[in-house]
């Protein structure tokens, strides 16, 4: 480890301190060194979305972003929203709606499509779509996705 | 493909990231949000000894208004410019742009300012910035200079940047009230990069018309032909003309859809 550097920056929550090499992308380090296994690497190009997780709140791609850029910072996976209202509402209709197949886009997914829950309430089929364009499905054809969002949507606003 | 083995300072003023990138013995790169260098950089395409990240650095966030200007920090993201909670002198524009670059996920971490320097001809700000007469304010260990965006791209992922230069703010001028902006890309999928983009401005109260053609294999192509930005002149002829020095003349494929672009940004100037 040529130019390792230690970095303190939360995860989940929890904080953790650890010497990384600048190299190690963020995808690796919370899969390899905290073993959270549920960010999925596809194309670690940045292009397909199965590594999105949350930097401060904020949606972003764990392969493209180095560890050592997240000094400080409060990351947080899917294995992190195991109690979030939005999350729990997602995990239930993306079940009802056949919202996978195989699961591997599914991490991602759902991190995205809180994101849309949460900052477009209004969104509509289409708008759904374009919001969740960065994130590649290779096996639901993407209804089940598209409708899952959108009972999530149609249920809070019932609530209202 | 993991990215080769770098080292990595954050440093927090504009001097200490001169001062670190100013080494001869080394490569050594600026680095923002990583959005196009971190692809880069895990398909070995960018094989630096040291990246600078310089997002530490204060100054280089904020947007502010600066007399008839919008002063924008390079290390400002696309997402901060595409949610609008700021004096926004371009009356929509930049969030309208900022908003269909790539995805969200990509916007909270890119930078309008890594976009410039990296300057892929297909990238919404290297189009937007020209045709809206941006200036891009670049420092280097000799002092700041300021350089007309549509002089500062170069060519494919060429810029006018020099060695151990960066790119601290972009300024773009306000909009006057009665300003007709239209923008149109031809993408086959939400948020891939442009295969033809067109822009246009007309600013009459500041005697502003300009078009812009890019994602043409090149730098982007400003057009101040009064008949091709009203409408009536934006024919595959005469866009023909405008590509032929460019690795696009006799395409007719490339020809007729730059001529769409351009065409369905001037509906939106003239509707």
């Amino acid at each position: 480890m040529t130019h390792a550097r230690t970095i303190t920056l939360t995860v989940n929550g929890r904080s953790v301190t650890a010497t990384v090499e600048p190299r190690l992308h963020l995808a690796d380090f919370l899969r390899e060194r905290q073993l959270l296994t549920a960010t999925h690497l596809g194309c670690e190009q940045g292009v397909c979305g199965a590594c999105t997780i949350l930097i401060d709140g904020e949606p972003a791609r764990s392969c493209i972003t180095f560890a050592v850029a997240c000094e400080g910072r409060s990351v947080t996976t899917v294995e992190g929203l195991d109690d979030d209202p939005v999350a729990a509402q997602l995990r239930e209709a993306f079940m009802e709606e056949h919202g996978l197949q195989c699961g591997f886009c599914t991490p991602g997914m759902l991190v995205s499509a809180r994101d849309v829950v949460l900052r477009r309430p209004e969104a509509d089929a289409e708008r759904i779509r374009l919001e969740m364009s960065g994130n590649l499905c290779r096996c639901t054809g993407y209804v089940g996705i598209v409708n899952a969002i959108r009972r999530v949507l149609d249920a809070r606003k019932a609530a209202e | 493909m993991k990215a080769i083995d770098f080292d990595y300072a954050r440093p927090e003023t504009v001097e200490e990231a001169l001062e670190l990138l100013d080494r001869g013995d080394i490569a050594a790169r600026p680095v923002a949000g990583a959005q196009s260098l971190g692809p880069m950089l895990n398909l070995r395409l960018a094989q630096p000894d040291l990246l600078v990240d310089i997002t530490g650095i204060a100054e280089l966030r904020g947007i502010r208004i600066d007399g008839d200007a919008i002063a924008i920090g390079a290390c400002v993201t696309h997402a901060t410019l595409e949610d609008g909670r700021y004096n926004d002198a371009t009356r929509g524009v930049l969030p309208g742009v900022a908003g269909g670059i790539a995805y969200r996920a990509v916007r909270n971490r890119g930078t309008i300012g890594g976009s410039l320097a990296h300057a892929d001809p297909a990238a919404d700000w290297v189009a937007t910035l020209t045709a809206l007469g941006a200036e891009v304010v670049v420092a280097g260990r000799g002092g700041r200079r300021s350089v007309p965006v549509a002089d500062f791209v170069l060519g494919v992922f060429e810029t006018d940047l020099q060695p151990g230069e960066i790119i601290v703010e972009i300024r773009v001028p306000a909009l006057s009230e009665r300003a007709r902006w239209g923008y149109y890309k031809v993408c086959r999928k939400a948020g891939e990069f442009s295969h033809a983009t067109g822009a246009v401005l007309v600013d009459p109260a500041r005697g502003v018309r300009r078009a812009v053609i890019a994602a043409a294999s090149g730098r982007p192509i400003v057009i101040e032909d009064a008949e091709v930005i009203q409408g009536g002149g934006c024919r595959p002829e005469r866009i023909a003309g405008i590509l032929a020095d460019t690795p696009l003349a006799g395409n007719a494929f490339e020809i007729n859809t730059h001529t769409v672009a351009l065409k369905r940004a001037i509906a939106q100037v003239t509707a």
